[in-house]
């Protein structure tokens, strides 16, 4: 039996109450730490968000209603979190009706989707408050069939006494249970004798989804609702200058057409209060086709915005950052990152002397990579409901991070937090997107300016060309070898707009006694924010394609290669926080070697590449298999191998491996996104290419390292190293290395595609 | 006024007749299983059937489906057990699951026309629809598997 309560300094504590009409509830206050392996650009946690809660209802009927926390973006937590509850309960998972959770961060804790955090951050707590319920279901029966609580035993929501042959359903006993201490010090179980977590459970919603049921914020409506858009300056970097919406307002069903500040002057914004424009031209009417048409007759004039100031709060007090006011163009984005790229940058980490053993070096071997901007392109655009009154605040829509988004929200519309419910809808996509809260607020601040119901609504092009991209990124990586081959030295040194990608203590940090990591960083008015992996969706295409270079050089297999180091990152670690487990990720290595039949000749007749990564505290090997197909390099198969620990959701898991390396191909290939005078010149799927499945692979076979570790990241981990095994490929299938993404359509100076 | 024949059932609405059929449903008649993703016929999130055959319905004029019958993803089964919705089920296809709902209109189409297709006739039949989320091995998957569901039934 493990205990619960190992990971916590605090006393545990739960509530329990009765349910109007009989029955349990349970808020049970967590005694996890939340600890993300990986921040979300540069903001730490707020401290209060450290307690974690459940949220489980026994009806005097019967009904087991397990309330799912974390918003939904497709990567099943509306599944997989109900499902701990629901073991450590010891539940008929059949039975028990799951619904996702207002935004309550007191009850539910942080509520966030991102960072692959979901089950990392709940697995303790649900597990807690499954089995505190357990324990209290089990105390009720005890003291009512006056028998000893170690005699009682449970299965699948009944009690049952042997003894004497006594049963009951939970139910029976919930409203006693109710008033049962709430226990100390909670058992769980051996997750050994798991019967719901690490067996496939269908998706909750699933047959919601194949029924067309209104699941997404799109799908949200209300009595009296108006559809608000807004007109956003043609190019980042610009503003409105004056409009003229007298056509505009003799179009059918348009009821007003205004301008808004999103932030006042000097507004100090929250770390994901990320806004690309300030001043927004809002059109509102009755219907959604209406206001696109009554957009179209908007007469304006929009000018350059110069350079403007953004201003953080935060614990080191307000900061002032100037956002240049350059209408940016992707030729010179390059040739600024090549004019950066040799200029001094920061030492982010240094081992041993390598200065010196690159003086020394018998063989250096210097690459560069790049990749461009990326669109999250969400399949349903951003969008959020607000009914906002003097008085309160209602919001509905698709949110990531809703416990970001209120603080703000308090400061607009100058509510108290409670007076702000914000429900979290199914989204329609996130991928890192929808942490941005910017919708939600000027759908709320259109609100209260028309005192009306409203939906506001991106199109596909206003969602496209907003920014809050996945920046765009270079490195050169440098390895030195020694007269006999051996590698001695390894130097990466990162830029990119307008950060840098470097996880300066990743593999093969570590494993080489001289290394050194630097950053450099481009300021840029281009918004850009969490894409899937955030840097580690660059690194790994970067370094993983540099690794193979080197193993090419020295004459060693890639995935040998790779584990050399591996062994001597583990055995002689080089230098201190080192952040990954040296075994597991030689663990996922080994595993696609094995089951790619790697070296084996029948898969001679592919163009094989290798990569491996780490991020979210979980490791992912792939190999991708590419032939050319209608004169076009194609990924035809693929292995993957994961670590991530318990797997709580087998086929969801595979799932969600399968999308990820469907998502990496396509954006290896053909993921991209440019500029010309702050134009996006990609408002459209016309004009962006996403995978479509012709391209996509025949098969994905997936592999779970099984082991009993807590669970860690899903969602991005194997993602990232897509990007660096396609390269690989491409370089077999091509006989030239690619360095510049997207593979498929080359972003170059001249004909940036 | 236009008058409609959605999932059998008749409508009389009073909208331009130029809107497209995708905001009829949506807005005026509350259909919102089909999904609005692009507007420009580029993503299949809007697929419906126009007298059986599959059109996206933010290109396609509410006053083209006059006198036609329109069948939307709410409509495709009265007790939703079609073969696609079975086996997209069985096979837990759907992630976030937006772009599903105009990947199976497609599908059923494809699925009365051809009753064992192969992977490359999925492929052919599918191409217009996004899925950003890369379920598209799923989604052949489960087609195949309606497509045998449909031959035993049928």
């Amino acid at each position: 039996m493990e205990k619960g309560n190992s990971t916590n300094s605090r006393r545990a504590f739960l509530r329990s109450s009765a349910l109007l009409g009989g029955g349990l509830m349970i808020h049970f206050s967590g005694l996890t730490r939340f600890s993300p392996a990986e921040k979300l650009g540069n903001i730490d946690l707020p401290e209060q968000w450290n307690e974690i809660n459940g949220y489980v209802k026994i009806t005097a009927d019967n009904l087991i209603k397990i309330i799912c926390p974390n918003p939904e973006f497709g990567q099943n937590v509306m599944t997989s979190l109900p499902m701990i509850v629901a073991e450590e309960l010891d539940v008929d998972w059949k039975k028990v009706i799951v619904e996702m959770g207002p935004h309550d961060n007191v009850k539910l804790g942080p509520q966030f989707t991102g960072g692959s955090n979901s089950v990392r951050m709940y697995w303790r707590p649900l597990r807690q408050a499954g089995a505190a319920a357990r324990h209290m279901l089990k105390e009720a029966a005890a003291q009512t069939w006056g028998v000893p609580v170690e005699e009682i035993t449970t299965k699948a929501g009944m009690l049952f006494h042997e003894k004497s042959g006594k049963s009951a359903k939970y139910g029976d006993v919930a409203s006693k249970a109710a008033t049962v201490p709430v226990p100390k010090d909670i058992k769980l179980k051996d997750v050994k004798s798991f019967n719901v977590v690490r067996h496939s459970q269908k998706n909750v919603e699933g047959e919601k989804i194949v029924t067309g049921k209104p699941l997404f914020g799109l799908d949200y409506t209300h009595e009296g609702m108006l559809i608000a858009m807004i007109e956003h300056p043609p190019a980042i970097g610009m503003k409105l200058k004056s409009f003229d919406a007298s056509k505009t307002l003799q179009m059918p069903g348009v009821k007003d057409v205004f301008t808004l500040k999103l932030f006042e002057d000097g507004f100090e914004q929250g770390g994901f209060d990320t806004r690309t424009f300030n001043d927004l031209l809002v059109v509102v009417g009755k219907s959604t086709w209406e206001v696109m048409n009554a957009r179209k007759k908007l007469v304006v004039e929009w000018t350059a915005a110069g350079d403007t100031k953004d201003y953080a709060g935060g614990r080191n007090g307000k900061t002032e950052r100037i956002v240049p006011g350059e209408l940016e163009n992707t030729d010179r984005q390059y040739q600024k990152m090549r004019e950066f790229a040799d200029k001094p940058a920061q030492q982010l980490r240094k081992d041993g002397d390598p200065e010196t053993a690159f003086k020394n070096a018998a063989q250096i071997i210097e690459r560069t990579y790049t990749a461009p901007f990326l669109a999250h392109n969400c399949m349903e655009p951003m969008n959020f409901f607000a009914h906002v009154t003097d008085e309160k605040a209602l919001l509905v829509g698709p949110l990531q991070a809703p416990g970001w988004t209120e603080p703000t929200l308090v400061k607009l519309l100058n509510l108290p937090a409670d007076k702000i419910e914000i429900q979290m809808t199914r989204m329609g996509g996130g991928f890192g997107r929808r942490a941005y809260g910017h919708y939600l607020m000027e759908a709320a601040l259109i609100s209260k300016k028309v005192k009306a119901p409203i939906k506001l609504m991106y199109t596909r092009e206003d969602d496209m060309t907003y920014g809050v991209y996945r920046p765009m990124y270079t490195a050169t990586y440098r390895a030195a070898l020694d007269a006999n081959k051996n590698l001695i030295a390894f130097h990466v040194k990162g830029g990119g707009i307008p950060e840098h990608p470097i996880h300066a203590n990743r593999f093969p940090a570590g494993a080489v006694d001289n290394y050194l990591a630097e950053g450099w960083q481009i300021p840029s008015n281009i918004t850009t924010g969490a894409f899937r992996a955030p840097r580690s969706n660059f690194n790994a295409a970067a370094e993983q394609s540099f690794l193979d270079e080197v193993a090419e050089a020295m004459g060693k297999d890639p995935i040998e290669f790779r584990l050399e180091l591996l062994k001597r990152a583990k055995e002689t670690p080089v230098g201190k926080n080192n952040e990954y487990d040296a075994d597991r990720y030689a663990g996922v290595l080994k595993l696609i070697r094995d089951k790619s039949g790697w070296n084996k000749p029948e898969n001679k007749k592919y163009n094989r590449g290798v990569a491996a990564y780490f991020c979210h505290s979980s490791y992912a090997a792939h190999v991708v298999d590419m032939v050319m197909k209608d004169g076009q390099p194609y990924v035809e198969r693929v292995f993957s191998a994961m670590d991530c620990g318990i797997v709580v959701n087998p086929d969801a898991a595979t799932n969600m491996v399968q999308g990820a390396v469907v998502d990496g191909i396509g954006n290896a290939f053909y993921g991209g996104l440019i500029h010309k005078d702050g134009v996006a010149q990609q408002n459209n799927f016309n004009k962006y290419r996403i995978i479509r499945i012709n391209e996509a692979p025949k098969k994905i076979d997936v592999s779970f390292v099984q082991n009993d570790i807590d669970p860690t990241g899903l969602g991005e981990p194997p993602f990232p190293p897509v990007f660096g095994a396609v390269a690989n490929a491409l370089y077999k299938t091509l006989g030239n290395r690619l360095y510049q993404q997207p593979f498929a359509v080359p972003v170059t100076d001249k004909r940036a595609f | 006024m236009i008058k409609l024949t959605i999932n059998k059932k008749e409508h009389n609405v009073d909208v331009d007749p130029d809107t497209p059929l995708l905001w009829v449903l949506r807005d005026t008649l509350n259909l919102v299983g089909t999904k609005y993703g692009c507007g420009v016929a580029q993503c299949g999130a809007c697929v419906v059937h126009l007298n059986g055959e599959a059109v996206r319905s933010c290109v396609t004029k509410v006053s083209r489906a006059e006198g036609k019958k329109v069948v939307t993803i709410e409509g495709l089964s009265e007790t939703h057990t079609h073969p696609l919705q079975k086996a997209w089920l069985d096979l837990d296809v759907s992630q976030c699951g937006y772009c599903q709902a105009g990947q199976i209109m497609s599908a059923a189409v494809l699925l009365k026309e051809n009753k064992n297709p192969t992977d490359q006739d999925i492929d052919d039949a599918m191409a217009g629809n996004i899925c950003r989320c890369g379920t598209y091995l799923r989604i052949r998957e489960a087609i195949h598997a309606a497509a045998k569901i449909q031959r035993q039934d049928a």
